[in-house]
């Protein structure tokens, strides 16, 4: 027998999970950062690293690369796991790739844009 | 409606008697006024016809302050089976007419300089629906399309009486729905009257004076008043540039009198961005947004935020300071 007024939906729920998140730490690699650095002049990198394990680097390199029309590498990190790294400021076109449809149609709660 | 409590003010009142023809209760009413209106215009060259038979002014005003001339005009749009409430509505109307009248003609003549016009129509109207019953089928045809026109005036004529006093449509007897937006608007008005600092301290927005950046030779930004900034927001220096560094994905070093030298060319605009991140993240207390905050590391390194205007605590993620050297690193890797 169950009582229909006890499964209600719990609001600290998202909470819980967010303090989960951050006691975990760096443990927890569930957020894709996409980041940017400065090179030389006005050059500069795009990095996105944290993506899901279940994507092939490689195949969303060689879209990437069609679609934003710029170079890129997969640079494998002992920390930081495969890094997505491509040329220019790629940082908005990177985001709505990994949210968009035509993308990855990953969560975008889960990506952070860092940088300027 | 009681009478005496109304007595003292006179015009609210007045004001009062065009809300209760146009609330949305009585829209139907008022939609009726509109239509005999508006049918008195379309058949013009009827009503031109019936001129001698249209009463002058003088006369409209004291047949609409004349209670028994409402049921000649209920007749009129009875036809479209809402004459029940219309009736009400009327009833209401002819007493308080009767009460203005009474007490002070004076500014009932003010107040119908704006209402007789109205009055007079639907006068013309009622008039017409004796002589013709042709008219008041058009009124019924046109009553659809008229009261869209009507409704579109109705918000002027709703925000009447004084909510602090008390009158029109916030007395305290009033029985008319009172509209979403004039009971939103109170209860903010409420919300503030009550509770000044409240308004003052969540309205108030956070200031930090602009970051002053130059540029040391061609490859390096400094940035000036970062001991001002961080004294503003109450939190260390450290914390901060680690903070930029990490989102700049760069390294520096502090150079005298507190400057922070950034490696890397940055325009003021940027690094503004990266401090409003930096404040939003780990300045402002997510549940009041006030930023009167501490930050403290609390047990197992973990970095807390004790809001001192709520109380609230939350907790922060850790600048990954580590990762950002990560970056550093790779970037000198590939530039050689």
């Amino acid at each position: 027998m169950s009582i229909e007024n006890l499964k209600t939906y719990d609001p600290f729920a998202d909470a819980e999970a967010d303090v989960d998140a951050v006691q975990l730490g760096g443990k927890k690699e569930d957020y894709v950062h996409i980041r940017i650095q400065q090179r030389n002049g006005r050059k500069t990198l795009t990095t996105v690293q944290g993506l899901p394990p279940k994507f092939d680097r490689k195949k969303i390199l060689s879209v990437i690369r069609k679609k934003f029309a710029c170079n890129g590498t997969v640079v494998a990190d002992e920390n930081m796991g495969e890094v997505i790294q491509l040329q220019g400021d790629q940082r908005k076109s990177m985001q709505e790739f990994l949210v968009g449809k035509q993308g990855l149609e990953l969560d975008p709660k889960i990506i952070k844009i860092h940088g300027f | 409606m009681d009478a005496s409590e109304e007595r003292p003010d006179t015009p609210d009142r007045k004001q009062r008697k065009s809300v209760v023809f146009d609330t949305e209760a009585v829209v139907v009413e008022g939609d009726g006024t509109v239509t005999k209106m508006a049918s008195a215009e379309a058949a013009q060259d009827s009503a031109q016809s019936h001129a001698p038979s249209t009463p002058p002014l003088s006369d409209a005003l004291g047949a609409f302050t004349n209670p028994n001339e409402a049921p000649v005009e209920e007749q009129a749009p009875a036809e479209d089976g809402l004459d029940l409430s219309m009736m009400k509505k009327k009833k209401k109307k002819s007493k308080k007419t009767e009460d203005a009248d009474g007490e002070a003609a004076a500014d009932g003549a003010a107040e119908e300089g704006g209402l007789d016009l109205t009055m007079k129509k639907k006068k013309k109207k009622s008039k017409k629906t004796e002589e013709d019953e042709l008219a008041a089928k058009i009124a019924a045809l046109e009553m659809g399309e008229e009261g869209a026109e009507e409704k579109a005036d109705e918000p002027k004529e709703e925000q009447t009486g004084d909510m602090e006093k008390g009158t029109g449509i916030w007395t305290h007897d009033e029985t008319k729905p009172v509209s979403y937006d004039l009971l939103l608007s109170r209860f903010f008005n409420l919300l503030s009257q009550k509770n000044p600092d409240h308004a003052s301290s969540g309205s108030k927005n956070y200031k930090i004076p602009p970051p002053q950046c130059m540029r040391e030779g061609n490859k390096k930004t400094i940035f000036g008043n970062l001991p001002d900034i961080c004294k503003r927001m109450k939190r260390s220096e450290e914390h901060v540039t680690s903070y930029l560094f990490a989102e700049l994905g760069t390294s520096g070093s502090t150079a005298g009198a507190g400057q922070l030298v950034i490696k890397g060319r940055f325009q003021q605009k940027q690094i503004e961005n990266v401090l409003r991140k930096y404040i939003i993240e780990y300045v402002t207390c997510k549940t009041c947004r006030s930023a009167d905050t501490e930050l403290n590391k609390g047990e197992n390194r973990l970095y807390f935020i004790n809001c001192h205007h709520c109380g609230s605590r939350r907790s922060v993620t850790a600048i990954k300071t580590g990762f950002s050297a990560q970056v550093g690193k790779r970037r000198k890797m590939r530039t050689g």
